[in-house]
């Protein structure tokens, strides 16, 4: 049996069942990973002793009855911004190289205790900040269903180890589509959950207003069971929200008979790929035929979106982003002359050319005397972006848009053109802004055989309403292939 | 004919609230300890860390801000202030500037009889940074992140001082109100307290402000006077001279007695302030400001005219004791017990003041309890110790809190009232000293305290001095 076929709650099932040892599943992924990651370049880190370790522990808890959790035994991928104790978290930067964090993020603690087992750590753009994970200062991940293509970013390495199944699922992090777009590009499932239903707590922040760490699996009811691992409320995130329940598994009913979708016309104009709108529209369709009241209308303001997203993300980096200085950890320059010529010299080289971008974009903003023309003005668009949101969703239970404007771009096509890369994130950043959860369903692949994904957005909270359509969705097009 | 100027001061005072953690962490605020051992992922800027707002710093602040009349902003928030600096472990100090928690309020002063109103701008919550230690032997810096995200309110006036008295009088109203409050026990020596002084002079009747400089982290009232005093010295001279002052920022050496430049106007940086995204507005809800309004305790003013009301104290003697709420309350718990009140004011304004000043010790540190003051108080009343030993005996209860009855016991201290005894060693005194006798019989009534004292030697001090004399003047 090849356990990298399944999915990780049969996989879970079968550890459980005692049929599967969690030592086996944990070798399977580490041996998938060996092979292919030569290729797909989608781990920073793999902690293959620490794995294997954590698999006997796990495995006496599960024979003891202790963990019996739907995903319990399965091994899973972390994107290298989240902390983990005593493993390397780089944020696939040269200024992080060999750091290791003191202590776990709250979603790693989470994971342990629903007996998942962290193999390694995911390559990504350098501090989140990307759309290709061709920044990432340890090389470029490629796209699984042809590496000659970019896996997406900035969560592309997640996102490229689970389409390449060398892991069933893994952790993301999404501050501006760094879920939704690789899951998109690479044929997986992503959710990007509500601002503040998963803790922060460890994640290495880039914007932190913006940023949520969220699930990337094979399909919906694997994203789902993840969710409901990760899902908690943490005292020790501020922004972090109690929710009233966490049982996220509930909601796969393959059922969307009367469910309101709306679709952003907005959405589908002018630098759309005519295939990817085609797919896109073909998911409608195909909601609609199992029941769902489709409706296209005008949601606006998405053309101040891109910039007061880059605005407000570069603004939080460029503060976020000043602990990284040399003194206490990571990397420091080898000559210097004095405390302000080490600090230059440890960033000037530390950073890598797109996160310096952002880093001088969001000092700028926030100077004196700039504040108010683009750091509150983009406060402001972002508070009228929420509303046309709360307009929309009192109309509509759902909203279907394309996840990106095309398919996976070739490798290098996209980073001499920053501007144009930053609008590739039009239908993702919206979401964040607005603080809503999000997820990424694949629904087909363009004549070049490259994936596409179709986004179903809800509002605050709603997550079960998005994973019920995303089920439903996805059951609908596994009958139409196997009948196809 | 020389013109006449006046010195416009405002002040920003930094007080360290004393609460058991950190402002943003549970770790704790306790002063001392061995370097980076009260420190945690979150004050000590590790990435992924987040901070959450203590409760017991916004119930500190609000306490100080309605003792100083001012407005509360019921919707606050908290700013990062952008610096590179290694003792800021994250690079950026989480402050308040766009939303302060109080502002607009206001404190009552008096210099030589004179009261006056200072308007206090702002106060607003912020974190302190940690230490760095310059280590010169090894050529490096350490730092030490114990002190990085103890609380700090920082109290921001009005330019409404006019001299280094006035400056002082506010000071200590302030550090009043923050004792009285409870929200800081304003330990100089410990930098619980630490003012920077905004000076400008200008032309006596000018309506405008003259350039200013600021003068950082005064830790003493005494320096900040001999700031404040060398300052506006340094400023005048460079008008006389028809020299700009800069604005700039100065740091004042207290050893030499001159300040010398920091950095100025041009160097200042821009701290791209912005609300920190990690900790949501702080909403102050009418209930929690009234309840911490009823919950503040009787101010020094109201306290001070009571003493004089209701204890028929002196204003001198109700100043002294309510400058510090220890003294206060040590005042009014040994007064319930039943002391007389004037007595007990003397023992607090005369003895424990000196005794403090000996060993050079803050009122905070005072070990004895009412309950020994009062039977001291008692013993001393009864006559069955003399003035002297009670002195004595208070000396003992001053450092170790001793019970008063217990120790007059133990070392027979108590006053010989046995008639006899005394008699005898009156006789004996009188038979020793036949010339002083004489003197005295010739009329020379001075010499009786001679006889006196010598009377006490002879019994160890434990005589009743009253009735020395009088047995003396009978016998002779």
């Amino acid at each position: 049996m090849d356990l990298m076929k399944l999915t990780a709650v049969q996989l879970s099932e079968k550890i459980r069942a005692g049929e599967i040892r969690v030592a086996e599943a944990v070798q399977a992924a580490l041996d998938a990973i060996e092979e292919k990651d030569q290729t797909i370049n989608a781990f920073i880190t793999v902690d293959r002793e620490g794995a294997l370790k954590a698999a006997e522990e796990i495995q006496k808890k599960i024979d003891a009855g202790e963990l019996t959790g739907p995903l319990a035994g399965v091994p899973v991928a972390v994107k290298d911004n989240i902390c983990t104790k005593g493993l390397k978290t780089t944020c696939a930067s040269k200024i992080l190289y060999n750091f290791v964090p003191t202590y776990n993020a709250e979603v790693i603690e989470n994971l342990r205790r629903a007996g998942m087992v962290v193999v390694g750590k995911t390559n990504m753009d350098e501090f989140a900040m990307g759309s290709t994970t061709e920044t990432s200062y340890f090389g470029v991940t490629r796209n699984p269903r042809n590496p000659e293509h970019v896996p997406g970013g900035s969560s592309g390495g997640s996102c490229a180890a689970v389409g390449a199944g060398e892991v069933l699922c893994a952790l993301g992090s999404d501050t501006g589509g760094s879920i939704r777009q690789p899951s998109s590009f690479c044929g997986v499932t992503g959710l990007k959950p509500t601002y503040g239903a998963v803790s922060r707590y460890g994640l290495i922040a880039y914007g932190s207003s913006l940023d949520q760490i969220g699930p990337v699996a094979r399909d919906v009811r694997d994203c789902a069971a993840l969710f409901s691992v990760i899902a908690s409320h943490d005292r020790k995130d501020s922004t972090s929200v109690e929710l009233e329940d966490y049982d996220f598994m509930g909601a796969l009913k393959d059922d969307v008979s009367g469910l309101k979708v709306g679709i952003p016309n907005e959405y589908f104009g002018e630098g759309l790929d005519p295939q990817v709108k085609e797919r896109v529209l073909h998911a409608a369709g195909l909601l609609e035929q199992k029941g769902a009241q489709v409706e296209h209308f005008d949601l606006g303001m998405l053309e101040y979106a891109i910039p007061a997203y880059y605005v407000i993300a570069s603004a939080e980096a460029s503060s976020n982003l000043e602990r990284f200085d040399g003194v206490k950890y990571g990397f420091r320059a080898e000559e210097y002359r004095g405390l302000h010529d080490m600090y230059k010299e440890t960033r000037s080289q530390g950073f890598g050319p797109e996160v310096k971008r952002r880093i001088m974009l969001g000092s700028f903003v926030l100077s004196s005397g700039y504040y108010d023309a683009y750091y509150l003005k983009a406060l402001r668009t972002k508070a009228l972006i929420k509303k046309s949101f709360d307009q929309a969703f009192a109309k509509y239970d759902v909203i279907l848009a394309p996840a990106a404007p095309t398919a996976a771009p070739k490798l290098g096509e996209s980073l001499s053109d920053p501007l144009a890369m930053y609008l590739g994130d039009i239908y993702t950043v919206s979401v964040n802004l607005a603080g809503l959860p999000g997820i990424s369903v694949p629904c087909g692949s363009t004549g070049e055989g490259l994936p596409v994904g179709v986004q179903i957005l809800a509002d605050c909270f709603k997550e079960k309403t998005i994973l019920q359509a995303a089920y439903t969705l996805e059951q609908a097009l596994r009958k139409e292939e196997q009948h196809g | 004919m020389a013109k006449e100027y006046e010195t416009v001061i405002g002040l920003e005072v930094h007080v360290e609230l004393a609460t058991k953690t950190k402002i943003f962490c549970g770790c704790s605020t306790e002063f001392g300890g061995e370097p980076n051992t009260h420190t945690c992922p979150v004050c000590t800027g590790m990435p992924g860390s987040l901070p959450v707002l203590n409760k017991k710093v916004v119930e500190y602040a609000m306490a100080v801000g309605l003792a100083a009349n001012c407005q509360i902003h019921q919707y606050c928030r908290f700013d990062r202030k952008n610096y590179f600096y290694p003792d800021n472990p994250q690079n950026y100090q989480i402050s308040q500037l766009y939303l302060p928690i109080c502002h607009d309020g206001w404190i009552e002063i008096e210099t030589e009889g004179q009261k006056k109103k200072v308007r206090i701008h702002e106060i607003h919550m912020e974190e302190d940074a940690g230490k760095l230690i310059h280590d010169d032997w090894e050529d490096c810096s350490l730092v030490d992140y114990n002190r990085s995200g103890v609380p700090l309110i920082e109290i921001v006036s009005e330019p409404d001082m006019r001299s280094a008295e006035e400056v002082i009088a506010y000071l200590e109203q302030l550090r009043m109100i923050a004792q009285y409050v409870g929200a800081s026990d304003c330990k100089l020596q410990e930098g619980s307290m630490r003012a920077d002084v905004n000076l400008s002079v200008r032309e006596k009747g000018s309506d405008t402000f003259g350039t200013r400089t600021e003068m950082k982290n005064l830790n003493s009232f005494k320096a900040i006077a001999r700031a404040i005093e060398g300052e506006q010295a340094r400023q005048i001279d460079l008008l006389e001279e028809g020299r700009p002052v800069i604005q700039e920022t100065r740091r004042w050496d207290d050893n030499k007695g001159e300040s010398y430049p920091m950095r100025s106007k041009e160097d200042a940086q821009d701290y791209r302030y912005f609300p920190d995204p990690d900790l949501p507005p702080v909403e102050i809800s009418d209930a929690w400001m009234e309840e911490i309004r009823d919950s503040l305790p009787e101010l020094q003013p109201a306290k001070k005219a009571r003493y004089m009301e209701e204890f028929k104290l002196p204003a001198y003697d109700a100043s002294i004791l309510t400058e510090s709420k220890k003294l206060a309350d040590l005042f009014e718990e040994t007064v319930a017990l039943g002391a007389n009140p004037k007595k007990v004011s003397n023992w607090l304004m005369v003895e424990t003041l000196r005794l403090l000043k000996e060993y050079s010790m803050e009122p905070e540190e005072i070990r004895f309890t009412p309950e020994n003051l009062k039977k001291l108080i008692a013993l001393a009343e009864e006559g069955s110790i003399n003035s002297s030993v009670a002195k004595e005996v208070f000396e003992q209860m001053f450092k170790e809190n001793v019970d008063p009855q217990v120790y007059v016991e133990e070392h027979g201290l108590k006053t010989v009232n046995d008639a006899g005894a005394l008699e005898a060693v009156v006789k004996k005194v009188l038979e020793n000293n036949p010339k002083v006798v004489e003197e005295y019989r010739g009329g020379k009534e001075k010499v009786l305290g001679f006889l006196v004292g010598q009377v006490m030697k002879e019994m160890k001090g434990k005589a009743n001095p009253a009735m020395a004399g009088e047995l003396l003047k009978k016998l002779i």
